[in-house]
């Protein structure tokens, strides 16, 4: 048995989801840190209950039956530090996606610059803006503060000015802020955050400070015209998210207090994790987190230092399903349907379903369109994802998605793929990933709970990513090309560590895959043809080391950006072919 | 696990909190008797705000503007009247461009609302108050049929009872709409076009109480002035074999229906409550429930949405759906006799 690295601590971690609450238990196995259970309940943040400790609590009570350990007291209290007999645990962690959106106003000079700061920040939480406050606003000031009185926003993102730069502008635009929260009832005010000029706080807290229900300032996430700064604001931002989530929500503060303050926002605990590969990567490629669930879809994408993070509630698969139809067609939505399916059986679904977000597909219809909505909802966040990617990262063609290498994917959206080969097929057609990456599903959702826990122990992490928690499904190889169907495009020939030798010559509309199991690796050696390019150059050959996963290496030729056929029959008849080639029916 | 719970119910107590969305004024006191359209709180509300700027109006600093504005907070004025003379000989003034109160002076700056208000809110259920919630409101208590719905448009009113369906599938058309249900509350099956919420609209009624509707036609439901209830959701969708039987055998009886937006974290609901005459108090309903072998249900995804069906056996483990997916599932016998397999979390309780 390996010694011990870690001073044994066991770690329970929660995340209470918009749908289900989960209790993960992270324990020393044999001295490294391995995912042990998890336990999960029904998210309680909705009436009757409108207390989501008790679903906190309902989920750990399923854990303790998993682990035959208690966990919690007589009187459902957390029993902590872990006790001689066996019960309690030594930390707790708490992440936290259930809630209403948060309505949020931002506030900033210009429209390109500070504005379009304030938006990347606020996006980076479970906020949807609804109303922008700046220098080209031309309504009057009486107009901007009827406008606020009519919207109540919970939270307020002032930016602006770069440091010693301009300060009237700043406070002409403070004023209907101030008189805004001075008019609506205290319970109502808006919490507000300051990140602009930092020679500004005096005037802002005079201006603001009293009026609102907390005012918080950050450094400036445009300290200069052409520098931007968001990761301290985002740190401060999602504190404060936490605490407008004890104002709406019974049970948070119960929940903060058990993780001595370490609760987070679920989408920032996934921020920090993937900052945090990327930097353990450290490689020319990206490293990209996909979660698509009831509230929303969670983009995360690490490049050499730099971090983009965003949420996007409007691509929910939950309450806010009918509102996917503001930034697509039923029609765009029924191309990835294996099935026949009207419009209007489709629009009577986004609807029903918006009732009922924690229903699952019972039939084979109703999982199509759960399936096609959820290709749609994260091909949309990904392309609005991609806006905000810095600039120079590596990619093949600036018009596709850039290279990454891992691709990381969970949530409830992947939970309802009843195969990998479903949930990868989802991944491919949403993301369209090209060159060669590694894709991993977050099968049991670690990937926040490990950003979370990080705060607190930072070898668990790294002990756990490398212990198997995660689903590796494989290698997928994604070539550049424009072909005619059926043209080969790529040859590639797989050596395995035993000396033996698999080829595939790739078409031009197909996906192929070799088998290489799970732990395994082997050398790949692909050819591209007709121009085609997975990250060698058009029609450049190479040969890579490649690890083995739940479907071996995938090859996908079916070009980028995906064209589906526009004949339905045909190209419905292909996408059951692409699904049966991952194993799926 | 723990179940959600959807109310339908032949005789219950219910208790139903009704609170102005700003403070003000309520009208009743505990243990009064009120009917659905009684006023029990009254609010008073600007609707618009207008700042006048003196400082930059009279060109004057913000400190001396502020000791030359002459009205202060509270203060009720007409238009035209003028707040704040400049110094000079040929001084500059400030005038209200509308009747307003002033709400807050500084700065050089006065802030008056304008375009007052008047909100009344009504008991919408008839009842006895049992408590009353300083400047907000009160809670309503009474004993009745509560039939529950999944979507409102925001309206409430009460009125008959008029059972316009023939089974649970009906659909409500123009011709089934004529003059002498004016004023009733219809149970009115499902709609398919806005010319039906028109001529409803028309005659005019108190009410539809629907068991789907197109999602087309959402706005338009939202925009019409009566309420409309919706029991089992989108699309063509029969109305739920519960709901129907305990409404139809209450037509001719006065119902109210509350039209509530749902809101799925206060628990706003639509629904419609049947006053019925009580010697004693009924138990409350049962708001949490845990699934378990006889309770009755109702499917809340295909196949078989909308069946009431009662549990007859809890499966262990996970359960293979149809779909291929595989989750916590039960057997529910529904009422045509039939057993199925449903997955837990597309069940809800009935009762």
């Amino acid at each position: 048995m390996p010694s011990s690295l870690v001073d044994g601590n066991s770690l329970l971690a929660i995340d209470v989801g918009a749908a289900n609450t989960r209790a993960v238990l992270f324990d020393v196995i044999e001295g490294e840190y391995r995912f042990v259970a998890s336990g999960i309940a029904p998210t309680t943040a909705e009436a009757p209950f409108k207390d989501v400790a008790e679903g906190a609590r309902n989920a750990i009570m399923n854990l303790q039956k998993i682990l035959g350990k208690t966990l919690l007291d007589a009187s459902r209290g957390l029993i902590t530090p872990s006790q001689s007999n066996g019960s309690g645990v030594d930390a707790l962690v708490v992440t936290l996606s259930a809630g209403p959106v948060i309505k949020t106003v931002i506030v900033g000079l210009l429209k390109d610059v500070s504005v379009e700061s304030a938006r990347r920040l606020t996006e980076s939480t479970y906020t949807r803006i609804v109303d922008t406050i700046g220098l080209s606003d031309l309504r009057k000031p009486d107009q901007q503060i009827d406008s606020l009185l009519r919207l109540r926003p919970d939270l307020v993102v002032i930016t602006g000015g770069t440091d010693g730069g301009a300060s009237l502008s700043i406070q002409k635009l403070l004023e209907p802020i101030g008189l805004a929260s001075f008019l609506l009832p205290e319970e109502k005010r808006p919490s507000v955050l300051f990140a602009g000029n930092e020679k500004l706080e005096e005037e802002v807290k005079s201006l603001v400070g009293s009026l609102a229900t907390s005012l918080h300032f950050s450094p400036n996430v445009r300290p200069s015209l052409e520098t931007e700064d968001i990761d301290p604001a985002e740190r401060e931002l999602a504190r404060m998210v936490v605490n407008i989530r004890k104002r709406q929500m019974k049970g948070v503060d119960l929940l903060d207090l058990w993780s001595g303050g370490h609760m987070l926002p679920t989408a920032y605990a996934t921020g920090r994790m993937v900052r945090f590969l990327a930097k353990v990567y450290s490689s020319k490629k990206g490293i990209l987190s996909v979660d698509l669930g009831a509230s929303g879809a969670v983009i995360a994408a690490g490049f050499n230092g730099k971090s983009t993070l965003k949420v996007l509630p409007q691509f929910g698969l939950g309450e806010n399903l009918p509102s996917l139809l503001n930034h697509t067609t039923l029609e765009e939505i029924l191309l990835w349907s294996s099935l026949d399916i009207s419009p209007g059986v489709l629009r009577d679904y986004l609807y029903q379903k918006s009732l009922y977000p924690s229903t699952i597909a019972a039939t084979r219809e109703d999982l199509a369109m759960s399936q096609a909505v959820a290709r749609q909802a994260l091909y949309l966040a990904m392309q609005s994802a991609r806006r905000d990617f810095p600039q120079n990262i590596a990619s093949i063609k600036p018009n596709l998605t850039p290279l990454f290498e891992p691709i990381l994917a969970g949530g409830g959206a992947l939970s309802d793929a009843s195969r990998p080969g479903h949930g990868l097929l989802l991944l491919l057609d949403s993301i369209q990933p090209v060159g060669v990456t590694t894709i991993i599903i977050d099968q049991n959702n670690l990937l926040p709970l490990l950003g979370s826990a990080a705060s607190q122990n930072n070898i668990l992490p790294v002990q756990v990513l490398e212990s198997g928690a995660f689903l590796s499904v494989g290698t997928v190889v994604s070539p550049v090309v424009s072909a005619s169907y059926g043209a080969t495009i790529l040859k590639a020939k797989l050596n395995y560590e035993n000396g033996a030798e698999a080829r595939v010559d790739l078409k031009y509309g197909s996906i192929e895959t070799l088998p290489l199991a799970s732990g395994e690796t082997g050398k790949l050696t692909v050819q591209g043809l007709r121009g085609a390019d997975i990250g060698f150059g058009p029609g450049r050959s190479g040969t890579i080391p490649v690890s083995g996963g739940a479907l071996g290496v995938v090859f996908d030729g079916r070009g980028r950006p995906l064209e589906l056929p526009s004949d339905a029959v045909r190209r419905r008849e292909l996408i059951k072919k692409w699904n049966w080639t991952l194993g799926g029916e | 696990m723990q179940a959600p719970v959807n109310h339908i119910i032949g005789l219950t107590s219910i208790v139903r909190e009704r609170l102005l969305p700003v403070s003000g004024n309520v009208l009743v006191r505990p243990n009064q008797k009120v009917t659905p359209n009684d006023v029990i709180a009254e609010a008073r509300w600007a609707r618009e705000h207008v700042l006048l700027d003196v400082a930059r109006i009279l060109n004057v600093s913000p400190n001396l503007a502020d000791r030359l504005i002459r009205c202060k907070v509270d203060d009720r004025l007409a238009a035209g009247v003028e707040i704040a003379v400049g110094k000079g000989l040929f001084p500059r003034s400030v005038r209200t461009p509308r009747e307003g109160r002033v709400v807050a002076v500084g700065g050089g700056q006065v802030l008056m609302e304008a375009g007052e208000a008047k909100m009344e809110l009504r008991a919408g259920i008839p009842g006895t108050v049992i408590e009353v919630i300083a400047s907000r409101g009160a809670v309503i208590q009474t004993a009745g049929a509560l039939v529950q719905g999944v979507w409102g448009n925001g309206r409430i009113d009460s009125g008959l009872l008029v059972n316009l369906m023939e089974k649970t599938d009906s659909v409500l058309a123009v011709g089934k709409l004529d003059i002498s249900l004016r004023g009733s509350i219809l149970l009115s099956g499902m709609v398919k076009d806005a010319e039906s919420l028109e001529a409803a609209a028309d005659l005019p009624v108190r009410g539809l109480i629907l068991s789907s509707i197109f999602p087309s036609l959402l706005q338009k439901a939202r925009e019409m002035r009566y309420p409309i209830m919706v029991t089992d959701g989108f699309g063509a969708l029969p109305m739920n074999s519960a709901a129907y039987k305990l409404l139809s055998t209450n037509a001719k009886r006065e119902v109210t229906v509350n039209a509530e937006v749902f809101d799925r974290y206060s628990g706003a609901r639509p629904e419609a409550i049947i006053p019925l005459p009580i010697s004693s108090d009924p138990p409350a309903p049962r708001e949490v429930e845990t699934f378990a072998v006889g309770l009755q249900v109702r499917m809340r995804r295909p196949p078989h949405m909308g069946m009431i069906g009662s549990i007859v056996a809890l499966k262990p483990g996970l359960s293979t759906l149809p779909s291929g997916l595989r989750a916590p599932a039960a057997d529910v016998k529904l009422e045509n006799n039939e057993t199925v397999l449903a997955p837990l979390v597309n069940l809800e309780v009935v009762g």
